[in-house]
């Protein structure tokens, strides 16, 4: 089967607008989180888009499209570079997205309440697939072009689609990611209803006084090529995409299972795929969302499927630096899982003080540190995401 | 609702192709709505405005008739 490589990375987070942003400040330590939300506030629409384009686009479809034209820029398919390297009919984009367009969706209503006429942008706005058809107009993507929806999984469902949709031959080159905008009053009622947020208002994954998420927003866009593609037209390889695995816990529509079986099985399932052994992993970059749920069916998981080697290995939780960006997280956190493996350095779970109850992993408290790889082979890592539904998305990755 | 004369209407539909993005610079009655990259969902807002403000109704017909801004112009001021 093809070998899959990633070429570009693009990311809007809570960090600031690029994937250096995202990676040498999380790295660093610096942290997103305001007041108990995590939002994009160095993002400007109009810094990185057109008048058109910012009015044409929900926020959640802009951090998309922005991500997107950062990955297209570092892989060397700028129009300034000759384009796509393939035919359009063999490039495609999934971006997925835990709730789509509520921005548009909510102030339509209030115009329709409000006695006003509701637009005609009310519905390509608000749709969750509008992130995956505006980069797919964007950058001429003729192929496979869809949304993938699984809460907080999605980011990493849509990347792994996208995986199998190259080796299977369905295209050559793929957009892959997530986006999310929903920091809006409904999302937080909503979530709160569920004693989901942060009360604190802190995200520390891990620690025994987490106390629920705190919701960010962004996007993250991979470029994912096939191997044979990349390698010909002499493309600069950041790493290779080596697995996926994908389960559900079909147990309850927002807790884990506490045993984390299932999850534990995407992981395993994901290591068969990149044929890695559990014991060559050198990284996790884990979902800790920092609910007391989550962490602790999370770290079982990995316990399971990684068994004693999930105590040798750095574990640590993006989530504690930008907050929870839901269906945009995990393609986010797969950027940055895939620039740590570059420069070999665990970025640290920051706030991770006191170890919780049971969770004795290393969670990479406060400070980054150097990964240990063994000599001959480049370093590896698995990307965790476990969404509200019992949907659980593991990527394995693999630095070039 | 406003008074329909040519000048009214034309300062409607320039200050809403403005607000979709294009160019005011660029507009004058005879420039192609191609060129000012406006496209069917531009032209179901501008329907949405001149009801508003004419009482004019905008049909889907009328819509593919049009090629440039004076044509959106004239065919306002001759339903009002």
């Amino acid at each position: 089967m093809r070998d899959v490589v990633i070429t570009g990375v693009g990311a809007v987070s809570p960090l600031g607008v690029g994937a250096r942003a995202l990676h040498e400040r999380g790295t660093a330590g610096a942290c997103g989180i305001v007041d108990g939300e995590a939002p994009c506030s160095e993002y400007e629409a109009t810094d990185h888009l057109s008048r058109k384009e910012a009015r044409r686009n929900d926020r959640f479809t802009q951090f998309a499209l922005v991500a997107a034209a950062e990955a297209v820029a570092e892989a060397g398919w700028s129009e300034a570079d000759g384009g796509l390297p393939v035919p359009r009919d063999r490039a495609g984009s999934i971006i997925g997205t835990g709730i789509g367009g509520i921005w548009t969706l909510l102030s339509s209503y209030k115009d329709l309440l409000e006695g006003g006429q509701v637009g005609p942008l009310a519905v390509p706005l608000m749709m969750g697939n509008a992130s995956a058809a505006a980069v797919a107009m964007k950058h001429d993507l003729e192929g496979p072009a869809f949304c993938v929806m699984s809460a907080c999984a999605a980011g990493t469902n849509a990347i792994g689609v996208a995986l199998r949709t190259i080796q299977h031959g369905e295209a050559d080159v793929m957009l892959a990611g997530g986006s999310e905008s929903a920091l809006h009053p409904l999302t937080r009622a909503a979530f709160g209803a569920l004693d989901a947020l942060s009360d604190s208002g802190i995200s520390r994954p891990f620690d025994a006084r987490r106390d629920g998420f705190v919701m960010g927003e962004g996007a993250g866009v991979l470029v994912l090529e096939a191997g044979d593609i990349a390698r010909a037209r002499g493309a600069r390889i950041l790493g290779t995409l080596a697995g996926y695995g994908s389960t559900c816990d079909a147990h309850h529509l927002t807790a884990p299972r506490s045993d984390g079986a299932r999850a534990a099985a995407a992981v395993t399932i994901a290591l068969r795929d990149a044929d890695y052994e559990p014991d060559q992993i050198d990284y996790v970059n884990a979902h800790g969302t920092s609910t007391p749920l989550n962490d602790a069916a999370e770290t079982a998981a990995l316990k399971l499927a990684l068994g004693e080697h999930a105590h040798k290995i750095p574990i640590s939780s993006t989530k504690s630096a930008i907050g929870h960006l839901l269906g945009a997280a995990g393609a986010v956190e797969a950027v940055a899982t895939i620039l740590a493996l570059r420069d070999r350095v665990a970025p640290p779970t920051i706030g991770h003080e006191q170890p919780g109850e049971g969770l004795d992993l290393d969670y990479v408290p406060g400070q980054a540190r150097a990964m240990k790889v063994p000599d001959g082979r480049p370093a590896r890592a698995i990307s965790t995401s476990f969404g509200f539904g019992g949907h659980n998305a593991v990527l394995a990755l693999e630095a070039a | 609702m406003s008074t329909v004369t040519t000048e009214a209407v034309q300062k409607t539909v320039t200050d809403a192709l403005v607000s979709f993005g294009a160019e005011e610079s660029e507009i004058t009655k005879d420039t192609e709505l191609t060129t000012l990259d406006i496209d069917s969902l531009d032209l179901a807002e501008m329907s949405q405005i001149v009801d508003d403000e004419y009482g004019v109704s905008l049909k889907s017909a009328d819509v593919t008739t049009i090629k440039t801004v004076g044509d959106i112009i004239e065919l306002v001021v001759s339903k009002a």
